[in-house]
């Protein structure tokens, strides 16, 4: 199956700065990655990148086999729909009226039900006539992700599986909200979507995708299976921490950190 | 797999339900500028009874059959009528310019007279006046009338793009330095305009006078003539921008990632600002609040969906000038008193309001 998105070389610079430097990313319909690493690695950057937010100095991104800046921003809003951290809506619009927003141009009789079925898969049905700035930091994540789910949908309706980009979708939310979501994302990589995640949480992150992309410095520092990936050697170059890695009874690894303190020259 | 059908009554919802007026906030507002425009018509130095106002208007049989009607005529149709289809105009503008700016810089506090674009418009205004003196030749001074507007649009359009410029950085825009930015802008148009009071002649100075105060008393067919392209255009580019400036609540990233055309829409949002304002300034003079108390209290009961909010700014704030209006001709009659003076009396309070509210909320 051809990629939903395919990056070559993709560096940006912010002054003197490299913020990524040469990081090349394919992903297939129905594959879920999750990219992790630590603090500015050039996580965010990836994914903006990926979003066409931004241009890379050098580098290509071609989205459903097609150069993604020669897209209008319509046309790139039904093929991909991404999910930012830190949305600050200042106007007193309730959930509903927030959701609708990813139905774009459709009108509330055509969009209703997706916005209806996002609600409820979110859990915020109840809140549908809530003012969102009433809302507490996770109640709003959720209520953007409902949002994005939305414009997804509309988007996969007419132009097939998209691209579904998450900038740390569980930061602010309990534990429980935090598999929904986790789970709500299966789900659209089960029906072809590809989904790509930045998560910080380890093994939620292990638990999510199928195959890990790992950044470190602005480079791509390993990309594959979460079984090749999850070594104690890898935790402790990327992360300069001690771990353990078990397997749980399905085989899925999981990390225990030994020591949160940075590790002294090797 | 995409989200599966919902239930029945979700689909036959309307949007924002639980928001009452919604559907008939419109023809309410229409109804209630066309009771203001009435009673508007009737009042004044020379006072029309309502039972004069059809034979006055041509409505009824046989008019101008007497000396009361001809006057009541003349009165209606070369002075009031004029004044008020211009103060309705102006009124609609400076609401509609207010709701714009204040969704592109997504707070409610942006208010062109506020942060100096109105001062800028009325800087080029005073710029017109003086220098387009005989004393620069008769061809200018003959121009006047068609330079004013134009001037003030530009002279808007530069304070805006300049403010723009100063409080946005790699897409965020930082509303501290946004308010700040007009203080200081406010600041320096100001001087400007002082120098231009300081070499101005006494009559071009009571000209100057009556841009700072802000008055409708000057409003004549030429001037609504002026006003009423600008109000066509700026609300059809109302409909077209609706969509964008909901989506931009979100920040400008989210909003583009929801298939807006950001930049495009920032465009088209700051030169119909400018527009508008610059536009309304040129007739009126700087007239402050009318763009922060109208869409305000209209969020409060219609909710800040753009689509219906523009609009209703229109309406409410030609209400709002008409009712202040008549107010101003009435209330020290037969002198006037300056509209900016009744407009900024209300305004500022609901804007000390504003504040107050916010202050719990978030750090601007």
């Amino acid at each position: 199956m051809s990629a939903v998105i395919e990056a070559r070389g993709l560096s940006k610079r912010a002054g003197r700065a490299t913020l990524l430097d040469g990081v090349g990313v394919t992903v297939a319909p129905g594959e879920m990655v999750a990219i992790i690493g630590p603090n500015g690695a050039g996580k965010s950057t990836l994914l903006r990148l990926l979003s066409g937010d931004l241009r890379p100095n050098e580098g290509e991104v071609r989205l459903k086999q097609r150069d993604i800046t020669s897209y209008t921003p319509r046309e790139l809003a039904a093929r991909r729909a991404m999910l930012s951290q830190h949305i600050n809506v200042t106007f007193p619009f309730t959930v509903e009226e927030i959701v609708l927003m990813g139905a774009g141009e459709r009108s509330v009789r055509e969009a209703g039900p997706l916005v209806e079925a996002a609600l409820d898969e979110v859990g915020l049905s109840h809140f549908r006539e809530r003012q969102l700035p009433t809302l507490s930091g996770g109640e709003q994540q959720r209520t953007h992700f409902a949002r994005v789910l939305v414009q997804l949908a509309c988007g996969e309706a007419e132009h097939g599986p998209g691209l579904l980009l998450l900038d740390e979708p569980t930061s602010s939310l309990d534990l429980r909200h935090q598999i929904d979501l986790v789970e709500a994302a299966r789900r659209r990589a089960a029906g072809g979507t590809a989904v790509i995640a930045i998560l910080h949480d380890l093994n939620l992150a292990i638990r999510f995708a199928d195959r890990l992309i790992v950044l470190n410095g602005g480079r791509l520092a390993a990309d594959g299976p979460r079984t090749d990936i999850v070594t104690r050697e890898i935790i402790r170059d990327i992360f300069e921490i001690d771990a353990v890695v078990h397997r749980s009874d399905d085989g899925v690894p999981y990390v225990l950190p030994q020591s949160m303190q940075a590790l002294g020259p090797q | 797999m995409s989200v599966a059908v919902g239930t029945e009554a979700g689909s036959s919802r309307r949007t924002g339900a639980g928001r009452r007026f919604t559907s008939i906030a419109i023809p309410l507002l229409l109804a209630v500028l066309a009771a203001t425009a009435i009673i508007a018509l009737t009042v004044g130095a020379a006072g029309i009874p309502f039972s004069r106002l059809p034979a006055a208007l041509g409505l009824a049989g046989n008019a101008a059959a007497d000396a009361m009607t001809a006057r009541d005529q003349l009165v209606l149709w070369s002075i009031r009528i004029p004044r008020i289809a211009a103060t309705a105009m102006v009124g609609g503008l400076l609401a509609a310019a207010g709701a714009i700016m204040q969704g592109l810089f997504r707070n409610p506090l942006a208010d062109p007279a506020l942060v100096g674009v109105a001062s800028g418009g009325a800087l080029a205004a005073a710029s017109a006046i003086v220098f387009t003196d005989s004393r620069f030749g008769e061809t200018l001074r003959f121009l006047q009338t068609e330079l004013l507007p134009l001037a003030a649009f530009a002279g808007s359009l530069t304070t805006t793009a300049i403010l723009y410029g100063i409080s946005s950085r790699a897409g965020r825009t930082s509303i501290a330095i946004f308010l700040l930015a007009g203080v200081a802008i406010t600041a320096i148009t100001n001087a400007g305009i002082g120098l231009l009071v300081f070499i101005a002649d006494d009559r071009q100075l009571r000209d100057i006078t009556f841009w700072m105060l802000g008055s409708m008393s000057g409003a004549t067919w030429t001037k609504a003539a002026v006003l009423a392209p600008v109000l066509v255009i700026g609300l059809g580019a109302c409909a077209y921008i609706a969509r964008g400036l909901d989506l931009l609540v979100l920040g400008e990233a989210d909003a583009f990632h929801g298939g807006t055309d950001v930049e495009r829409l920032k465009r088209i949002s700051i030169v119909m600002v400018s527009a508008m304002t610059g536009v309304a300034v040129s007739i009126s003079g700087v007239i402050g609040f009318v763009g922060i108390v109208v869409p305000h209290l209209l969020r409060l009961v219609i909710g800040p969906a753009h689509r219906l909010l523009l609009p209703a700014s229109v309406l409410s704030g030609a209400i709002l000038m008409v009712g202040a209006d008549t107010l101003a001709r009435t209330i020290v009659a037969p002198a006037e008193m300056p509209i900016g003076i009744l407009t900024a009396a209300v305004g500022a309070p609901v804007f000390l309001g504003i504040l107050l509210r916010q202050r719990g909320l978030a750090s601007l």
